[in-house]
């Protein structure tokens, strides 16, 4: 005997139950049918910044968020528009990045691989990043570079110095602006000639990590090149805030010019404990004790204080420079936080602009379109006279300055000052120059 | 059911239907309010919840039990992540053999440190354990650079040998971590309405293994060798006068803590295959200690409840910047927008660990036994307020 009845009641049931399951497909819609990763669908697009907020970097961090905030402005149509009136392409209207408005994410590094990758991860997965920035050191930014790569979204690299960047470790997702160990090395190889003869002996100290190897061996190669001999190469652990115990040895080493491979928090205090060591008044072999910085910023010079004058090394642009754009920078950066920005701050505004154009002119902010859209493009009016984002290795090409420690700063914002503006061609090398050799950029993901 | 008694039974299934429910239940906010910035179901987040759980479970069993207070285990972690980064490097991008090999490894370097950690007990101890991770530290980070890849981390590259496997997949990129094709970042977004719920491959095997490690840590807690551990805690000099050798007993707990270390760097590393040394500074033995003393020390559940409460800070509350205060209280009048910012803004972004300082101090001062007591107190009190209404003369006697 069957149990089933068939009641007005049951069968309404029924068929709601079956109509919930019909309807299930049109609730639940899987997102894999997105082009790309993170495809902005609404009225805005979400770029990241992810900055060390503590750590060695903290105040390169610092003063690049608040370059990542004015470029934000600027995009979206608010503030004087700073560097967009100089650039030399004209897609930018203001009106954010094609139609769609500018929001931002930002994120805290620790100056860590780990911390930075988690951090970046975040913004991908959670906050739906399209494009992920900043990294004020080389290690930072090439483990979020290899992130990005995965995830497939563009990474437009900020405060990176090393060469590994677009180097052995370069990614086709990921692209840098700022110069590198090597050409600071070009650019200064022929003033340190001119200053202290071809008869010297070099120590060097350098942080440990990917940056601090490849600027040492950079420097080390274009000085021995000219000549000089290099005594010793010491590693120094980028956690290290007291130097007195790498500086002792260098008195007693026969060494005569010293050469700090440090950036940021080391370099201010590694430079510091040399001047209380009395290196700088030293004379060694009958030659004046000179110290050398190849890669500066004004952050440091002001970290360091007086301890900066007459100390030469490189950096990507300075406040100082008389270019329109660089004087349209750093007025309304001027007018928005009361001081002049840092190369960092610039850096990271001009990746951010770079960026913007990029999607603009490809008309998408896929991945793949963004990085066809930068490969090869030549651009002029964002600081740094004209410029070439190289297709084989996504490094910009540019001026480099040779800046000193001004003897007599007129003002607290006043105290490097350009020695010499070497031109990109003396800094230019071929991709596979051995110093860059080993890696690939294989192809772009989109996710 | 499987040997346990009814209570941790409960618990186990208490502890599973969380994590296979959790991106649904860390995602109660729909994705377009404000309050999805407190949102913390997303992959990433989610595998740092059960993979530093398996980490605290693991340490827990040392220091909840014996009393043996390590501060080295986050050396146990690197030494894993880098064996697992080192095997997707030579062998296969499969996670098996990699998992597999970290645990080893981590067990191997326990019972080296261990076997002389352990001749000394209480701050010695501590400060032994302590000294061998900063050991280890100091060789990741410089002198075994060609091993490491120093500060950099060690990263996988396109011309890796990948014997089992391929260096480079057919469009020139670097295959992905996988268990058997399956693509451990790999997720299924779930769109209902506003809300949106990700299911990513990587989180569900380190549940599952959360899952197995967790239970094989209450076979422990109930087993002879669980006993004994605990009797080390309470007396040790009375054990080794009665005839007792401890050692043996203190060092296995200590390889299988190691090995549940290993295990949670082997996963990290699968989730994403990248290797640094800041994986094993003191601060991070530090964050286990932590995890475990907040979540309450010694109970099954305390260490993976007060791992999922550090990571949530670290996490959500460093992301919260001033733009976004400024948002919530954009409503509110100028000047009083203003000042409410500046009187937040120190406890959240850069300064999240200071929030998580107070509430730490809170915790240990007002709940000595972590969260869990916290939880038990609760369920007390409302269970005392029932009685209550059914005997409203009865009063509450000291047990003693």
């Amino acid at each position: 005997m069957s149990n089933s009845k068939f009641t007005r009641r049951g069968m309404l049931k029924t068929g709601a139950v079956a109509g919930a399951g019909v309807a299930l497909p049109t609730i639940f819609t899987a997102s894999s049918v997105a082009a790309y990763t993170n495809e902005p669908t609404g009225g805005s697009v979400t770029l990241g910044f992810n900055v060390p907020q503590t750590g060695p970097y903290a105040d390169e961090g610092a003063d690049e968020l608040r370059a990542y905030q004015l470029a934000v402005e600027h995009l979206n149509g608010e503030g004087d528009g700073g560097m967009l009136n100089t650039f030399s392409s004209k897609e930018l209207q203001g009106n954010g990045i094609m139609g769609k408005k500018v929001e931002f994410v930002t994120g805290d590094t620790q100056t860590k691989s780990d911390a930075a990758r988690a951090s970046a991860k975040s913004m991908i997965e959670k906050d739906g990043a399209v494009m992920i920035t900043g990294g004020s050191s080389s290690g930072v930014a090439i483990a979020v570079q290899g992130l990005c790569q995965e995830a497939g979204v563009i990474f437009m690299a900020g405060l990176t110095h090393s060469n590994d960047t677009t180097g052995k470790d370069k990614k086709a997702n990921g692209f840098r602006h700022f110069f590198n160990g090597y050409m600071s090395a070009a650019a200064l190889a022929p003033v340190l000639k001119n200053l202290y003869g071809t008869d010297r002996n070099a120590y060097h100290l350098t942080a440990d990590y990917t940056w601090g190897w490849t600027q040492e061996e950079s420097i080390a190669a274009a000085t021995e090149a000219m000549g000089w001999n290099t005594v010793n190469k010491v590693r120094t652990p980028l956690a290290s805030t007291d130097f007195s115990s790498y500086i002792a040895p260098v008195l007693n080493s026969g060494a005569d010019v010293l050469v700090l491979n440090h950036y940021g928090g080391n370099m201010v205090n590694s430079l510091t404990n040399a001047v209380q060591f009395g290196l700088r008044e030293k004379i060694v072999n009958g030659k004046q004790f000179e110290i050398v910085v190849p890669l500066y910023s004004r952050l440091m010079a002001k970290g360091a204080g007086a301890n900066v004058k007459g100390i030469h090394g490189s950096t990507n642009w300075h406040w100082s420079l008389q270019d329109d754009a660089s004087k349209a920078f750093v007025k309304s950066f001027g007018t928005k936080y009361g001081f002049p920005p840092s190369q960092a701050a610039h850096t990271v505004y001009c990746q951010t602009l770079l960026y913007a154009d990029a999607a603009t002119r490809a008309g998408t902010f896929n991945p793949c379109g963004i990085g066809e859209a930068l490969e090869g493009f030549e651009f002029d009016g964002l600081g740094n006279g004209k410029t070439l984002y190289r297709a084989g290795d996504h490094q910009c090409f540019k001026d480099v300055l040779v800046v000193r420690g001004k003897e007599n700063p007129t003002s607290e914002f006043d105290l490097l000052e350009v020695v010499e503006v070497t031109p990109a061609a003396q800094v230019t090398y071929p991709i596979d120059h051995p110093m860059f050799a080993g890696g690939a950029l294989g192809t772009c993901n989109a996710g | 059911m499987f040997g346990m008694n009814k209570n941790d039974t409960t618990m186990l299934l208490l502890v599973a239907v969380l994590t296979m429910l959790a991106p649904f239940i860390l995602n109660p906010f729909p994705t377009d309010s404000g309050l999805a910035q407190f949102n913390a179901g997303y992959p990433d987040l989610m595998q740092r919840f059960v993979i530093f759980g398996i980490f605290a479970i693991g340490f827990n069993i040392l220091f909840g039990l014996t009393g043996y207070l390590s501060f080295g285990h986050a050396a146990f972690l690197g030494v894993g992540s880098y064996s697992a980064v080192w095997m997707f490097k030579l062998l296969s991008m499969n996670v098996i053999p990699a998992i597999l090999l970290s645990v080893a490894m981590a067990g191997v370097f326990a019972l080296v440190i261990g076997y002389i950690s352990l001749r000394r007990s209480g701050i010695y101890f501590s400060i032994l354990t302590l000294a061998f991770a900063q050991m280890s530290f100091n060789l990741a980070y410089s002198v075994l650079t060609p091993i490491t890849n120093g500060e950099t981390g060690l990263q996988l590259t396109l011309n890796d040998p990948r014997i089992l496997g391929v260096s480079q997949t057919a469009d020139g990129s670097i295959p992905v971590t996988s268990l058997f094709g399956m693509e451990m970042r790999s997720t299924y977004e779930m769109v209902v309405g506003p809300w949106a719920f990700q299911f990513n491959v990587g989180y569900y095997l380190s549940a599952l293994v959360l899952l197995a490690v967790f239970y094989l840590s209450i076979r422990i807690f109930r087993s002879p060798f669980g006993l004994m551990l605990r009797a080390v805690k309470s007396n040790q000099q009375r054990m080794n006068y009665t005839g007792l050798n401890t050692r043996p007993y203190t060092l296995a707990a200590f390889v299988i803590s190691g090995m549940y270390a290993g295990l949670a760097g082997g996963l990290l590393a699968s989730m994403d295959p990248l290797a640094g040394a800041e994986r094993m500074q003191w601060t991070a033995s530090g964050e286990v200690v932590l995890m475990t003393i907040l979540g309450g020390a010694g109970t099954l559940i305390g260490p993976v409840l007060g791992a999922g409460f550090i990571k949530y800070f670290e996490n959500i509350f460093s992301k919260i910047n001033e733009s976004v205060l400024h948002s919530w209280f954009s409503a509110l009048p100028d000047g009083l927008e203003d000042l409410l910012v500046t009187l937040v803004y120190p406890f959240v972004g850069k300064g999240w660990h200071m929030t998580l300082g107070i509430l730490f101090v809170l915790v240990v001062v007002f709940l000595p036994g972590g969260l869990v007591e916290g939880g038990q107190r609760i369920t007390t009190w409302l269970r005392s307020k029932k009685a209550d209404g059914n005997k409203p003369t009865s009063t509450t006697e000291p047990a003693e």
